[in-house]
């Protein structure tokens, strides 16, 4: 009975020892410095495309901090607090980091991002979901604390339209053509559809979508005969984490034409072509980044952080897609700072004080230049009311081993998808009661 | 010596057959009912009440009503979580359609809504048992996962479900602006009075034959009880309870959820709060609730709070693993869940300090 | 007949049209396709048999529900993968995967089997989950949270396709070597695995083991050493399966719910069923890819999801013990 007694002791003491921990110990502040929590998943079935992520941020911030010592003399304190890609473990990880100060998340999860946006108005803390999260949010009017710079999904779609008007010789040429869809069978793969669907609509190009369940994403065969038999024109996709490779390999098996496969910019790292290899050669993938490590910054991080103690990166992962994504992210976080002490001073900013800087960034090429990111991405120059701010999108070609840039940045159709954009924050704003106006008040 | 029932004589039926027939049993509910309505939100920090208290509430609402169908009835489910997601759904849905619907109606009605589905996904238990059933059952988990996905107007054509903004009696009380304060007092003032509800459930006449039912369908057929709509009933009851522990998950916790959080997983982890906190149990539903909801967080505040130097991911890898560990080692220790374990410390108390 | 009537007609028409007439004619205008959508209903079916197997062949013998079963496919795969990755020769990788999964299964039998013997079914059921747990945390922190690409090349499986039937069809029927090899290599597995239940000694105590494991253990056939033979079984079919579906995409811990589809065949099939394990497989991975292909149209894409279950389900409604169970007899 001894051991009976121990494990109700120990059970007891547990709960009461978390009692008092989550009542009295998370009050507790960050020490000096900037704290930016970040939400990873190094673990769980989307870990493949978290850990270069959270690797390229944690990298860039550790460099700001060694190099720098910090953003004007204030030091970054990071902590990353471990998702799992879970939308409940990603809510409590933002309840428990957020009153130590917090001035920015980063969830890179859809779900999390929409379980935060809610909680932003009162906490006044902004989310730079860069690239992801909810399109209708880039209308700052309505979602204030929220920023998807420098690009949406909505943008990305009218891009990869116009690359097909332009492959097929004229947007008026895509009458009578089909363009498929296989997504993920989710609230981030549906993101595209609206935008298409009016597209379809415009344009007389017929629309099909091949929805992928996130469950069985690693069994997409029946999807890639059903791909088959209808032989469309051409094919997006919007896939993410293991969906995506399986997904490449799905195209070869059924010799769907390579050159006229394009993924959203979450289905083109490495990783999801490199198993396909040789016979991926053609695949093509949006970016709004640069790929590869020819920047002076990335011998900045091969000096200071890379490799020593603190980085969790292995060098064959620099450069790659997500890697620089994650970078990327960290460079907007640190510019927003940066931005944001210009005007409230050389001291840990608060969270309203980083959405002042997020909606005043500058990312010129001057600015770009003197980071060592001279070219990595299209200026930024984010308003209040457009939360984008820049807009275009290039389109990246994989040669067999690695990507190249294929074309040159492409405007996006703003005048179709800025009105759906407004028309769909309308929307949520009358169901969830939220005010129109942030900007002109 | 303080926990002893010699001299408590019971003069009448009505007494003898008291929610809590033992003195201290009454006085330690009162403590705990005293803890629960006032001292928890008067010192609670918002943390505290946000993410553990009411997610252990709204856990222990959906625990009570699996034990209610695998615990009392015998028939084990894994279809909580797509029941859950029923309530989510038709509360938001409800919400959103009738914005004059008070709140406390739209909870239950998305309960009632829940139970009906559950009906409808409890016929195949006439005819099948055991871990046949259990398969059976995740046809619901899946067949409703899909529909939410597939179908535009459960959602409204959004991302998510949202918990929209309510009040009651002039407060606040859910969305997101709402104050914890406001949300925990829903939660707790549901679980209160689902708790009472359940525990005289399973006293009265319709908890003895989901017992007999559960100890053996064919014994219990043959003194009359009938097996179909006993079982059924257990079914909404228990699909009742788990479509507004969803619902209030959606509302109190989430604020905006996509549908396919409620999932399989979702079903697991209620399933588990039954069997640790104990198969029959009431009072085992909150003791696993609060276990299947503190360790994790527990776990994952352990390396910071000794200091230990280890990644995030090696972290979240160990809590894994002592998470498996520690399931195992309580189903071990004790099969028959915390409950009993309490049962146990109870019965050495009546003779403490003078054990045999 | 009004407006109204009228639209609800069609619909309805459309809606049974779509259920019961345009996927035969579909079938009748595009053989080719149907050939196709049959051979991959087929090879799907002996992925999940092949996952089914390992729950069958544990339950059998010790009436335990594995739920661990598709993380074990995981880590044996795993293993395999990253044994060659360090560049141990292939045919070496996968003895010591064997070798690992035996020594896993002595690990579980002690630890978590033993302790708990005679508990009732559900709290064994618990206790794998708690398995489950555990191994994809331990999985995670020995072989790292990534998918790992499966070297076929070093395993020497084909990976092109042939192009059949070109002559006769619009478009030649693809017969992908992967599912050949699958097929080969899994139908000689099972009939290993049969010759060693019926016609071996060891196999023999097992099934005594399984029809009463009181009378068996009466005779002296050893409980604890039966339970290890059976879970050590179940992890040599979880090392082929592991690689198998790994071959398809990537060796990684998403893969785990996979094995979630095998349920419904073990419903299907009899939870004690090694044939059952086999047949069942295959009706649901063809009754599946059918449905999900052909009725598409009226249903939505994504039914194979659950599609599955609900032939199970009707089935079972008239064969409460599924297709090879035992028959169920209940004395008060």
């Amino acid at each position: 009975m001894t051991v009976k007694r121990f494990t109700l002791a120990a059970a007891v003491a547990a709960v009461a020892g978390t009692t008092a921990l989550g009542g009295f110990l998370t009050t507790a502040h960050a020490e000096d410095g900037i704290y930016v929590p970040l939400l990873t998943y190094r673990t769980g079935a989307f870990a493949d495309s978290g850990t270069p992520i959270a690797n390229g941020m944690s990298d860039y911030f550790a460099l700001l901090n060694k190099r720098d010592g910090g953003i004007n003399g204030v030091k970054l304190v990071v902590e990353e607090c471990e998702t799992g890609y879970k939308t409940d473990v990603g809510v409590e990880c933002y309840e428990r980091t957020k009153t130590k100060g917090a001035v920015v998340y980063n969830p890179y999860s859809t779900g999390i991002t929409n379980a935060i946006i809610p909680k932003t108005n009162g906490d006044k803390i902004p989310v730079l979901s860069m690239g992801y999260g909810l399109t209708p949010a880039a209308d700052g009017n309505v979602f204030p604390w929220v920023f998807n710079l420098p690009t949406t999904y909505w943008s990305q779609a009218s891009v990869f339209v116009k690359y097909v008007g332009d492959q097929e010789g004229g947007l008026d040429k895509l009458k009578g053509k089909t363009i498929g869809l296989i997504h993920l069978d989710h609230p981030y793969g549906k993101e595209p559809i609206p935008t298409l669907e009016a597209l379809a609509e415009t344009h007389g190009f017929d629309f099909v979508t091949y929805p992928v369940p996130p469950k069985t994403m690693q069994d997409q065969r029946s999807t890639w005969e059903k791909i088959d038999s209808d032989e469309p024109d051409w094919l997006f996709m919007w896939g993410w984490g293991a969906m995506n490779p399986t997904a490449v390999k799905g195209a070869v098996d059924v010799d769907f034409p390579m050159d006229r496969f394009i993924g959203v910019w979450w289905s083109g790292n490495e990783s999801d072509v490199r198993d396909a290899g040789k016979k991926a050669t053609g695949y093509l993938a949006g970016d709004f980044h640069g790929v590869g490590d020819g920047w002076p910054v990335f011998d900045a991080l091969r000096e200071h952080v890379i490799g020593k103690d603190g980085s969790q990166t292995p060098e064959s992962m620099v450069g790659e897609t997500l890697y620089n994504r994650g970078l990327f992210n960290a460079v907007v976080v640190g510019e927003a700072i940066r931005t944001a002490m210009g005007k409230y001073g050389d001291r840990p900013i608060t969270g309203e004080e980083m959405r002042w800087g997020l909606e005043n960034i500058v990312l010129d090429k001057a600015r770009l230049d003197a980071l060592g990111l001279a070219g990595f991405t299209n200026p930024i120059n984010v308003t209040c009311a457009d939360h984008e701010g820049s807009h275009p999108v290039y389109l990246k070609k994989w040669d067999g081993d690695k990507w190249e840039k294929s074309t040159d940045w492409i405007e996006p159709m703003k005048d179709v998808v800025r009105p759906l954009i407004e028309e769909e924050a309308a929307k949520i704003a009358a169901e969830r009661g939220l005010a129109t106006n942030a900007c002109s008040s | 010596m303080l926990y002893r029932e010699a001299g408590q004589f019971k003069t009448n039926y009505v007494a003898d057959q008291a929610i809590f027939p033992i003195r201290q049993d009454r006085i330690g509910m009162a403590i705990v009912l005293l803890f629960a309505w006032v001292i928890i939100p008067a010192f609670g920090t918002d943390y505290f009440l946000e993410i553990i208290m009411i997610n252990f509430l709204f856990f222990s609402l959906a625990a009570i009503g699996l034990n209610i169908l695998t615990g009392y009835t015998g028939l084990i489910s894994l279809g909580t979580g797509g029941f859950m997601a029923v309530g989510a759904v038709a509360s938001y849905k409800l919400a959103v359609i009738f914005p004059d619907l008070n709140i406390i109606l739209v909870f239950l009605l998305s309960g009632l809504i829940a139970a009906a589905v559950g009906i409808v996904f409890g016929l195949p238990s006439l005819r099948i048992k055991g871990f046949y059933l259990a398969v059976a059952t995740l046809a619901a988990q899946f067949f409703l996962d899909w529909l939410f996905l597939r179908f535009d107007w459960f959602t409204n054509s959004s991302t998510a479900i949202e918990g929209v903004p309510k009040t009651l009696f002039g407060f606040l009380v859910t969305g997101p602006d709402a104050s914890p304060f406001a949300k925990y007092y829903v939660a707790l003032g549901f679980v209160t009075v689902f708790a009472l509800i359940a525990k005289n459930l399973v006293r009265s006449a319709i908890g003895r034959a989901w017992m007999a039912i559960r100890d053996m369908d064919i014994a219990a057929e043959i003194i009359g009880i009938r097996p179909l709509p006993t079982k059924l009933l257990a079914f909404a009851i228990s699909a009742f309870y788990s479509g507004v522990a969803g619902s209030l998950m959606l509302f109190l916790f989430y604020d905006s959820a996509e549908p396919d959080l409620f999932d399989i997983n979702l079903s697991f982890k209620v399933l588990f709060m039954v069997i640790i906190g104990g198969l029959g149990s009431i009072l085992g539903s909150f003791m696993g609730a609060a276990f299947i909801v503190m360790i994790p967080i527990l776990l994952t505040l352990a390396p910071d709070l000794l200091g230990l130097p280890i990644s995030s991911d090696l972290a979240k890898h160990l809590e894994f693993m002592i998470f498996g560990a520690l399931i195992i080692f309580f189903l071990i220790v004790e099969p028959n869940g915390l409950a009993r374990l309490w049962q146990i410390t109870k019965e050495k108390l009546r003779l403490w300090p003078f054990p045999y | 007949m009004d407006g109204t009537a009228f639209e609800f007609f069609s619909i309805a028409s459309g809606f049974l049209g779509g259920l019961f007439v345009d996927p035969f004619i579909a079938f009748v205008d595009r053989p080719d396709k149907l050939i196709q959508i049959v051979s991959q209903g087929l090879s799907a079916g002996i992925m999940y048999s092949l996952v089914a197997l390992g729950f069958v062949v544990i339950f059998k013998a010790s009436g335990v529900f594995n739920f661990a079963q598709g993380i074990m496919v995981v880590f044996a795969g795993l293993t395999v993968v990253s044994l060659i990755e360090i560049g141990v020769p292939a045919i070496f990788a996968i003895l010591l995967a064997i070798v690992v999964m035996g020594a896993m299964a002595v690990a579980i039998e002690r630890v978590v089997l033993r302790p708990l013997v005679n508990q009732p079914g559900i709290i064994l059921f618990m206790a794998t989950i708690g398995l489950a747990f555990f191994l994809e945390g331990f999985g995670q922190t020995i072989f790292g949270a990534d998918p790992k690409p499966v070297p076929i090349d070093a395993l020497g499986i084909p990976d092109d396709k042939f192009r059949v039937l070109g002559d006769f069809f619009r478009k030649p029927v693809r017969i992908y070597q992967l599912d050949l090899t699958a097929l080969i290599a899994g139908g000689l597995m099972v009939a290993a695995i049969i010759l060693f239940l019926n016609r071996t000694k060891i196999g023999r105590a097992l099934r005594a083991v399984a029809d009463d494991n009181q009378a068996a253990l009466s005779v002296g056939i050893p409980l604890p050493f039966i339970w290890v033979v059976v879970w050590t079984l179940s992890g040599l079919v979880a090392i082929f399966a592991g690689v198998m579906w790994g071959a398809q995409s990537q060796a990684g811990f998403s893969l785990a719910v996979i094995a979630l589809k095998a349920l419904p065949v073990l419903i299907l099939g009899g939870f004690t069923s090694v044939p059952g394990a086999i047949l069942g497989g295959i009706i649901i991975g063809v009754t599946e890819k059918l449905a999900e292909f052909y009725w598409r149209g009226v249903l939505g894409d994504g039914v194979e999801q659950w599609i599955g279950y609900v032939i199970a389900l009707i089935i079972l409604l008239f064969r409460p013990q599924g297709l090879f169970g035992e028959k169920i007899i209940e004395r008060v």
